[in-house]
């Protein structure tokens, strides 16, 4: 268990965490999401004790970090940058972190066989890939067996094998009861790791609930209908008191009413559909309208966010960035994916 | 909760599956089967003597003192001519090797700290173990030992060599008569056992000392250039700066407390005074500490 308590982190001018409150329980994976900039890596700095808050505090487990008798034992964590010596061996480098802990060596062999790494164990790390190091980086969490695992960023340079990898390692490390916060800007990943959510935008808390709620709150989700006779589906649905949008290619997206009741009702008029398919929204459809508006209007609380985010367009973040926008193939596949949970 | 299927677990399955929604209350904590131990300065210097034997950076440092010392001590050994062992103490044939060979010692201490701060192992080892005194204490027990063990071994060789080389000749002048040194009592060469312990355990110290006080230094700055062009500094601006000052009693203040000044008196050969060098090393023991002092207070209150 991780809490903070407002905590506040400033460099300079600076505010890059501000006023932070919220818990992260053991026994599922929390996603810490946020935009570029608006102090995941910092807000887990100061976890680990690296950096010292402005004001507020963390505690891991009731205990301060600095009270913690041998760290690594409670709470692993890989950061952001690279924190390996390129110059010794992966083995030497897990070596001494377990030496300062009182692990015994023989567990550096273990985290080194789960990460993959044992047929280049005494290889320096120099020569490693980003993905190899990131993987030296998860060794060094996993090393202390701890009850708290922090990992920024963990999928950055990992192939595709590597993030299917992480992904179930992190859902396994939950399912033993142990505490996990995961950052990552891949939603598509989190979407199918983290149960719950952290969101942060400009150092601020923006949301702290469940994925499911997270999405269903901040995001559009409809029934695409494609059809050979659009002039009568818009009079069956006008009849109806439904209303519509135009969708891609000629199709039709309706909200607030279930597939199902669609089809039914398609069936009593004897329309033809071509398709007839729910479109869940996706996290990060959800994720961009919250920190876009959040952005825009500089400070909100949540409940305002989810206010001014349903009532946006649908499918168009305001101020999504070029080649995301609902056009666009990238925005597209996103949804796609999400859709094919 | 959760709509997206559980993923297949390739791991031994832990504890039953617990509640995904985050409203439930929270699930027995995991307990690790590894049993807990308090971790004390013993378990930091044990990881810090890991770092720095696993690091080519040490042998390159510690392999340049040794050519240096051992190289440059030997060259001079069999080099010097008669007049030159006739006039001088013949263990300070060792002194050019020194003046050099202290700088991979330098280097060493800076790198110690200045390698973890560029690599970013640093944040590592503070997660590892936050409490920095303890870091700190760990990494300069280490070095100081590491150093003194090794410098003092290298000078104890080439002292070794001079005596073996130059020790029983014949001295033509007397020269020394009246200095208190091991010569010429018998109007030969020789040695007493204060030049010798001077020379070696007296010289091994100094490069220890300069060297934790590169690690201090290091601590403060972060940064390897800035600290080993900082220790250059402080070990040759003293002396160089004397050079051009007219003033006689500046040139030979700042001379006298120049670091290599200290090497002189160890080997009898001061630029400035008459003292034996101890004085010195302790000055110099004094300037360490209070230097890893303020090391381990801006390390203490700063962040990463
Ligand atoms: N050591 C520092 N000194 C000054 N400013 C800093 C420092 N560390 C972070 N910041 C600032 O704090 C803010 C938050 O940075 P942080 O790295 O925590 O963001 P982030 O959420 O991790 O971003 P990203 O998604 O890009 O990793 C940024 O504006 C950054 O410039
Ligand atoms: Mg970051």
């Amino acid at each position: 268990m991780i809490e903070l308590e407002h905590l506040t982190k400033r460099y300079g001018e600076k505010l890059a965490v501000d006023g932070l409150t919220f818990t992260v329980r053991p026994g599922v994976v929390t996603g810490f999401l946020g935009p570029n900039g608006s102090g995941k890596s910092t807000t887990m700095r100061m976890m680990l004790g690296l950096d010292k808050p402005s004001s507020g505090e963390v505690r891991i487990d009731g205990k301060r970090y600095i009270d913690l008798k041998e760290p690594l034992r409670y709470i692993g964590g890989l950061l952001e940058a690279r924190g390996v010596h390129p110059g010794r061996s992966a083995h030497n480098h897990l070596l001494c972190l377990a030496q300062s802990n009182e692990i015994s060596p023989s567990r550096v062999n273990e985290v080194l066989d789960i990460v993959g790494l044992t047929s280049v164990a005494h290889k320096r790390s120099k020569g490693f890939s980003l993905g190899m190091g990131q993987r030296l980086g998860i060794a060094g969490a996993l090393l202390g067996d701890p009850q708290v695992l922090l990992f920024d960023e963990p999928v950055n340079g990992l192939d595709p094998e590597g993030i299917h990898w992480i992904r179930n390692l992190i859902r396994d490390l939950a399912d033993q009861g142990r505490t996990v916060f995961v950052s990552s800007h891949l939603m598509s990943e989190m979407a199918l790791t983290a149960d719950h959510l952290i969101v942060i935008g400009q150092g601020r808390l923006l949301a702290d609930t469940t994925m499911a709620d997270f999405i269903t709150h901040n995001a559009h989700s409809f029934v695409r209908i494609r059809t050979p006779q659009p002039e009568r589906l818009i009079a069956v649905l006008s009849a109806e008191g439904i209303g519509w949008d135009r969708g891609d290619e000629g199709s039709f997206e309706v909200s607030d009413v279930p597939a199902e009741q669609l089809g039914e009702l398609a069936a009593r008029h004897r329309l033809v559909l071509h398709e007839l398919s729910p479109q869940r929204a996706s996290l990060e459809e959800a994720f961009m309208r919250m920190t876009a508006t959040s952005v825009e209007y500089h400070a909100h609380t949540p409940s305002e966010n989810n206010g001014t985010a349903s009532a946006g367009a649908p499918g168009a973040p305001p101020g999504a960035e070029p080649g995301s926008g609902p056009g666009s193939s990238g925005w597209g596949a996103h949804r796609k994916r999400g859709e094919g949970r | 909760m959760n709509s997206y299927p559980a993923p297949a677990a390739p791991f031994p399955a832990g504890p039953a599956p617990v509640g995904q929604g985050g409203a439930l209350p929270p699930p027995a904590a995991y307990t690790s089967p590894i049993p807990i131990t308090t971790t004390g300065l013993g378990h930091a210097l044990a990881s810090e003597w890991t770092k720095i034997r696993t690091v080519r950076s040490t042998l390159w440092t510690l392999g340049v003192m040794f050519l240096f010392v051992i190289g440059l001590g030997m060259l001079m050994t069999f080099t010097v001519g008669e007049d030159e062992y006739d006039s001088s103490p013949i263990l300070s044939f060792g002194l050019p090797g020194v003046l050099l060979g202290q700088l991979g010692v330098v280097t060493l201490g800076v790198l110690v700290i200045t390698s973890e701060y560029s690599t970013g192992m640093i944040r590592t080892t503070l997660t590892a173990c936050p409490r920095r005194g303890r870091v700190l204490a760990a990494k300069a027990i280490v070095f100081f030992v590491v150093t003194l063990v090794l410098s003092t071994a290298a000078c104890s060789l080439v002292a070794l060599i001079n005596y073996a080389q130059l020790g029983g000749r014949d001295i033509t002048g007397y020269a020394y008569t009246d200095t208190g040194h091991g010569d010429v009592v018998t109007g030969q060469t020789s040695v007493t056992s204060g030049e010798v312990v001077r020379a070696t355990f007296g010289i091994g110290l100094y490069m220890a000392l300069l060297g934790l006080l590169a690690l201090a230094v290091g601590v403060l700055l972060r940064h390897t250039a800035g600290a080993i062009t900082t220790m250059l500094g402080v070990v040759l601006l003293p002396l160089l700066a004397g050079l051009f000052i007219p003033d006689d009693d500046v040139r030979e203040t700042l001379q006298e407390y120049s670091a290599p000044n200290i090497i002189g008196e160890l080997y009898d050969i001061p630029i400035v005074g008459e003292d034996n060098g101890w004085g010195l090393l302790g000055l110099l023991a004094l300037v360490t500490t209070v230097t890893l002092a303020a090391a381990a207070t801006v390390l203490h209150s700063r962040d990463v």
